[in-house]
């Protein structure tokens, strides 16, 4: 456990990379990944929910008796999701809008409860900061990645500008659930293979 | 009764929790590598969904409407969610243990299940009334169940055929549901 806060962060962004290598928080990846805006707003969401919450937790864990750690830790994050979706209603309506319910589902996102638990209630205030902040801007990347390939080929668009020019049929499978699915699973056969050698 | 039809349709079929509105993955893929495993999650959804959208939609009714606390939603329904998974797991544990062994392992997980909490949400969004929640609630949790028992009886085939070894496990899961995702957007012509 010899780890520097560096790796810490680092390990984010590949080695445990969500929802490539951990698949959790299936949800809002498929769901919000139709443009790369909703993507990205997502991503940063969650992020911000994640550091917050690892932060707390980190903090509070030598109080909280560990019988009921689990309820408390959700009442954390629900905590920090409802400053979340105040904060995106004042300033981003547009995005909270598009985003819909799941702003208030970041709290059943299993990425969040997952660091909690496995992490942040085991480590120091720093480490948290940085597991937190390393998986979410992971979490980021990853859904602007499969956003940029659905937005680009669902609507021939990338963040609002055309790039295939105007005599490029869009496939609207694409931004619809079926696309979503064999987008995302084979993004994951990608990645098994980059990952093998 | 015809807007119920309708209503029921359209909840179970057309706008499926997890095939059109991508709610409820986790499970999905997850519980859906045999059968047994995938019956007994649906089961527990239907029980605690149904449960869930009902209590809730009383408290956002009577509770937070009423005192102006709206902003608080979100984290009185998880609240509810939590503890009601846990009072039905001990509920069951004590009176019915039957149905206790069947659905055990699968109560604890629920509370993470981002369907349930999703289709309180909806019930809320949608402004329904109690009795349109009520039937909203139950076909969506049946909608659930029927795409996770036909997803696990497509899974267990996959299983025998040769997938290459990057596409393997998950990977052909996710694109095996794209295409059951597919053919449900087949439902679209019904209503």
């Amino acid at each position: 456990m010899a780890k520097t806060i560096g790796q810490e962060f680092v390990k984010g962004l590949w080695e445990e990379i969500p929802p490539f290598r951990l698949v959790l928080g299936l949800c809002p990846t498929l769901a919000v990944t139709k443009s790369v805006e909703n993507g990205i707003g997502m991503g940063l969401a969650t992020t911000f929910v994640l550091v917050c919450a690892n932060i707390l937790v980190s903090i509070l864990s030598g109080i909280i008796p560990s019988k009921i750690r689990i309820a408390c830790f959700i009442i954390i994050i629900a905590t920090f999701v409802t400053v979340v979706e105040l904060v995106m209603q004042a300033y981003t309506y547009q995005l909270f809008m598009e985003l819909g319910i799941f702003i208030p589902l970041i709290v059943v996102n299993c990425i969040v409860l997952g660091r909690s638990e496995a992490f942040a209630s085991k480590n120091g205030v720093i480490p948290s900061l940085a597991d937190g902040l390393g998986i979410g801007i992971g979490f980021t990347l990853s859904l602007t990645a499969i956003s940029a390939v659905r937005e680009s080929l669902g609507s021939g668009t990338l963040l609002g500008y055309s790039i295939f020019g105007p005599s490029f049929e869009p496939f609207s499978f694409m931004v619809e659930a079926p696309g979503a699915f064999i987008c995302l699973g084979l993004l994951l056969c990608i990645m098994n293979i980059i990952g093998r050698k | 009764m015809g807007d119920y039809l309708v209503l029921i349709v359209s909840s179970m079929l057309i706008n499926n929790i997890t095939l059109a509105q991508y709610l409820g993955i986790c499970p999905f893929i997850g519980t859906s590598k045999k059968m047994e495993t995938a019956t007994g999650m649906a089961g527990a959804v239907v029980f605690v969904m149904t449960l869930a959208a009902i209590i809730t939609w009383c408290i956002d009714t009577y509770l937070l409407k009423t005192l102006g606390i709206e902003f608080l939603r979100t984290i009185a329904f998880i609240l509810v969610i939590a503890s009601l998974v846990q009072f039905v797991e001990m509920f069951l544990k004590k009176s019915i243990p039957a149905l206790y062994a069947g659905l055990g392992i699968f109560l604890p997980l629920i509370t993470t299940n981002c369907a349930v909490m999703g289709v309180c949400l909806i019930n809320i969004q949608e402004e329904y009334k109690f009795l349109e929640a009520l039937t909203a609630s139950i076909s969506y949790a049946l909608g659930f169940g029927l795409a996770l028992i036909l997803f696990a009886g497509v899974r267990e085939r996959v299983v025998l055929g040769r997938v290459p070894r990057p596409l393997q496990d998950t990977s052909i899961g996710l694109v095996t549901a794209g295409m059951l995702a597919l053919a449900f957007i087949g439902f679209k012509g019904l209503v």
